[in-house]
């Protein structure tokens, strides 16, 4: 069995959306290199209650790194050090005894603070209702082989529709912009015949209420890419400003 | 009185769901938003079932518990979906997809639920590529498939090892759609806390807003509970966090049987424990079987490295027991020989609860590169987990609770004994029998929300007069949402000592030992005491932190675990009902010599339906029966010596 790890944890407290927030700090010392980065924060909670005091909120769900519902920024990175991964499936071996980290909620204000280390990423299925979708009815499909689709196009498509709605490309943007996750439901569309169809009308609708909710513009810094959990690449945007063009000069 | 009526057609098994809909009552199109659908949970079924309603001009609102409908647990199913589309040209057919599938489930399920869930599942499959699900492909550009447990042919459809990811954002993207339209109002953070009754039918629920707290009341037509399994009972399982069995549990206590609680499926292949502080369990594809040998030391705490201890002195359990098999037995039969060299001592790591799952053998065989070619993903989210290399070092796996095929009985239109009542996806019992076999779960999930429930919902909305509301200051209303605030204020005001995962845990421990992989008489007994009295220590000694008016999630929780204690004691009873073993469900007093289960057909082909009863405070359940009556196929013994 390994030994443990004294960790040096500051974390933010905010009561709710209106509330001034703060750092806290505590030490915990019953870290075990085998733990994930939440089960930490579970430990933490523990001990927490025990002394009579609120836990810490954060969201999380499946801990498997594809539900997208942890988006802690750790130690000013998004999901923390390790590249392509979750914070859910980031573990304590990365982390030495001793370490500071410093815990905190992506920061946008298109996300704002619930409590503590929980934020309203509403803004995120108000983007995938203007237009992240192929408008077909249950029932009406054809046979699934009736359109051949290259498997290189459909490979494609699935890289970008990989993405698991975290917001970490929002959090790591300096504008606080929404184009990758934006731009990734785009991509994964418009590479498939079926979401050709509606492509000018989604890329108009999908931008506009991506502007509209307060996210800021691209300016290239590529930090999503750096700390997308799924990895997606970058060369979304660039199809999503093409196809935003292509739209609006056909009007 | 309760009368069991599962409503099966009459006919010919592959005329049954084609007659029923020929035959069902319908809603005029002019006529259907003026009826209101509840439909609890935003997975397959519950996302599907909101998309297609809506776009059938039903007026929906639909609740989850996450803050976003995308990230229900169906996200996370990585295999694949099954259909009978026979493309591979293997010989499938919508008979044989039927066939394997009640096989699977080990009869214990219904062959007319069963044969349509095989005939829908090709339009599943056209429905989703429509939407723009991914599905892998050949390089002819038509679609792939693979094979999977259980099956002879290659049926299952998938999207690398994210199936249910694609298939989940292809019903929740169809879902906002109709958010966008407004025809459905979407309700995140939010959890149910009541059915409401009217005269004997749903007429809304009492849902508590996560955010604020507040307890709100929603009125409608018909309320459909898509709110997934109750894995979570055993605490550590592959469910998320937040699966929970609270909305099946309350409209259980409401008067809704709750059908073969016992029946639990328990995956072999998992990442073991390490400590505890372990919060879930993650599954490692079940296909490393094919490759990996199972073994522990042959003596007892032998803490050498496993490299070192000599072959010998392994004892490869599945191969010595089962040498046609060996270690590709089905899963229930795998994870029992693990739990039982563990209980023997010989299981490895801190904990003992592990065996090794060993490629050495493999790599020297074919060579690193084809093992990596062939499970290279898997190998590195075994090493970023358990950091340790399987190239160098065994793997250590042990079982995991990872899928509940009880739940909610439903008849052969989904709706419960209570009119207006329907259950869906992984919260009914409907489909798996005593077992499910791999890629089965996507496949009902969607097939009940895209293509079952819209026909059958007209069906009941029909007899309900348009436009007929009874207002939610109906005094039904407020005494639901009352007992909901008491219930909350109860748990606030316990202060007691112990956390409230620390009484899961513990519970999770009872059943994990006494109603998991296999199970005794005496060990039943002794669960369903050791359940009521932690129970009885949880309502006096229990520590919930924070504020009822705020976020607060371990308020949420606190109801959740509740609920799981009470639900725990029935599957005990249950499984103590049940004097056969079948899938599942293994009791030690009924298998062979050699271990292997003794199915009982004469007395126990049945699906146990349990009614709720509160005697005096004290919980009591009432069994009724729903016989099974298989007119179709031949019931046979499984063996896999």
């Amino acid at each position: 069995m390994s030994t443990n790890m004294t960790i040096y944890l500051r974390y933010w407290r905010q009561s709710g959306p209106k509330a001034k927030g703060y750092f806290e700090d505590r030490t915990l010392s019953t870290v075990n290199e085998h733990m994930s980065f939440l089960e930490m924060l579970d430990v933490l909670n523990e001990e927490l209650q025990l002394e009579g005091k609120e836990p810490v909120e954060f969201d999380y769900d499946c801990r498997e790194g594809i539900c997208g519902s942890c988006n802690l920024v750790i130690n000013g990175q998004a999901h923390g050090p390790k590249k392509g991964t979750a914070c859910c499936q980031l573990h304590m071996r990365n982390y030495s005894d001793g370490d500071h980290i410093t815990i905190e909620p992506p920061r946008a204000s298109a996300f704002p603070v619930i409590k503590d280390l929980v934020v309203d990423r509403s803004a995120f299925d108000r983007i995938i209702e203007a237009g992240g979708y192929v408008s077909v009815k249950t029932g009406s499909a054809q046979d699934a082989n009736a359109i051949p689709i290259q498997k290189n196009d459909a490979d494609l498509a699935f890289d970008y529709a990989a993405c698991i709605g975290c917001g970490a490309c929002v959090a790591a943007c300096p504008n606080a912009s929404a184009s990758l996750f934006t731009s990734a439901k785009i991509s994964h569309l418009s590479h498939l015949p079926q979401g050709n169809v509606e492509r000018s009308n989604r890329v108009l609708a999908m931008v506009e209420q991506m502007e509209g909710e307060g996210f800021g513009d691209c300016s290239n810094f590529g930090e999503c890419e750096a700390v997308c959990p799924k990895e997606i690449s970058i060369a979304a945007i660039a199809d999503m400003r093409r196809d935003y063009a292509r739209a609006v000069i056909q009007g | 009185m309760i009368t069991l009526d599962a409503k099966i057609p009459d006919g010919p098994l592959e005329k049954k769901w084609s007659r029923h809909k020929k035959e069902m009552k319908l809603v005029a199109p002019n006529n259907r938003r003026k009826y209101e659908i509840i439909i609890v949970g935003t997975g397959l079924a519950g996302g599907a079932a909101a998309a297609s309603m809506a776009e059938m001009g039903y007026k929906v609102k639909s609740f989850c518990i996450q803050d976003s409908a995308r990230r229900a647990h169906s996200i996370a199913a990585q295999g694949g979906i099954n259909a009978a589309k026979n493309y591979p040209n293997d010989g499938d057919s919508v008979w044989r997809l039927f066939y394997d599938t009640i096989k699977g489930g080990d009869y214990r399920s219904r062959e007319a639920n069963v044969y349509r869930l095989a005939e829908v599942s090709n339009n599943i499959i056209d429905q989703a590529v429509a939407q723009g699900v991914p599905f892998a492909r050949e390089y002819s550009g038509l679609l792939a498939n693979r094979s999977f447990g259980g099956a002879q042919v290659s049926r299952t459809f998938y999207a690398r090892g994210q199936t249910g990811q694609q298939l989940l954002l292809g019903a929740y993207q169809a879902m906002m759609r109709q958010v966008e339209l407004g025809r459905i109002e979407y309700y995140t953070r939010h959890e149910m806390f009541e059915v409401v009754l009217i005269d004997g039918k749903a007429r809304g629920i009492i849902t508590r807003d996560l955010v604020t707290g507040e307890i709100c009341q929603h009125e409608a037509d018909a309320v459909i509970l898509a709110t997934g399994g109750y894995g979570n009972v055993f605490y550590l399982s592959t469910n998320a966090k937040n699966s929970n069995v609270t909305a099946a549990w309350r409209a259980h206590k409401k008067g809704a049987l709750f059908a073969n609680p016992s029946f639990v499926q328990v995956h072999p292949t998992c990442i073991p424990v390490s400590g505890d502080y372990q919060s879930k369990l993650t599954l490692m594809s079940e296909s490393l079987r094919n490759d990996g040998r199972v073994w522990v030391p042959r003596k007892k705490g032998d803490d050498r490295h496993p490299n070192d201890i000599p072959e010998d002195e392994r004892l490869y359990y599945l191969e010595e027991k089962y040498p046609s098999f060996g270690n590709l037995v089905p899963r229930d039969v795998a994870s029992r020989n693990a739990k039982l060299v563990c209980d023997r001592g010989l299981g490895i790591g801190g904990t003992g609860l592990a065996v090794y799952l060993d490629f050495r053998d493999a790599i020297a065989h074919d060579g690193k590169d084809v093992i990596s070619a062939k499970y290279g993903n898997l190998f590195d989210m075994y090493a970023n987990i358990a950091g340790e290399d399987p190239y160098t070092r065994p793997m250590r796996i042990f079982p995991a609770v990872h899928y509940t095929m009880g739940g909610l009985w439903v008849d052969y239109n989904l709706m419960t004994n209570i009119p207006g009542l329907f259950a869906a996806g992984e919260a009914n019992f409907s489909d798996h029998g005593a077992n499910r076999l791999g890629a089965s779960a996507l496949m009902q999930g969607l097939s009940d929300g895209y293509f079952v429930l819209p026909s059958t919902i007209g069906n009941y909305l029909a007899d309900l007069k348009p436009d007929t509301r009874y207002g939610t200051d109906h005094e039904a209303f407020d005494i639901a949402a009352k007992k909901a605030q008491e219930t909350i204020d109860r748990l606030l005001n316990i202060n007691g000592k112990r956390t409230i995962i620390d009484f899961h845990r513990t519970l999770g421990r009872i059943v994990w030992d006494k109603i998991g992989i296999s199970r005794t008489k005496e060990g039943l007994k002794e669960a369903i005491a050791d359940i009521r009295s932690l129970r009885d220590e949880f309502w006096t000694n229990v520590y919930v932190p924070g504020e009822k008016n705020n976020y607060n999630k371990y308020l949420e929780f606190a109801g959740r675990v509740a609920d799981f204690f009470e639900l725990a004691e029935l599957m005990a009873m249950d499984a103590l009902n049940r004097n056969e073993s079948c899938g599942c469900h293994l009791r030690e007093e009924f298998q062979t010599e050699e271990g292997e289960a003794i199915r009982n057909d004469k007395d126990y082909s049945y699906v146990s339906a349990w009614e709720f009863k509160n005697r005096n405070g004290v919980l009591e359940e009432a069994l009724h029966k729903e016989e099974l009556n298989f007119e179709f196929v031949e019931l046979k013994q499984r063996s896999y010596k």
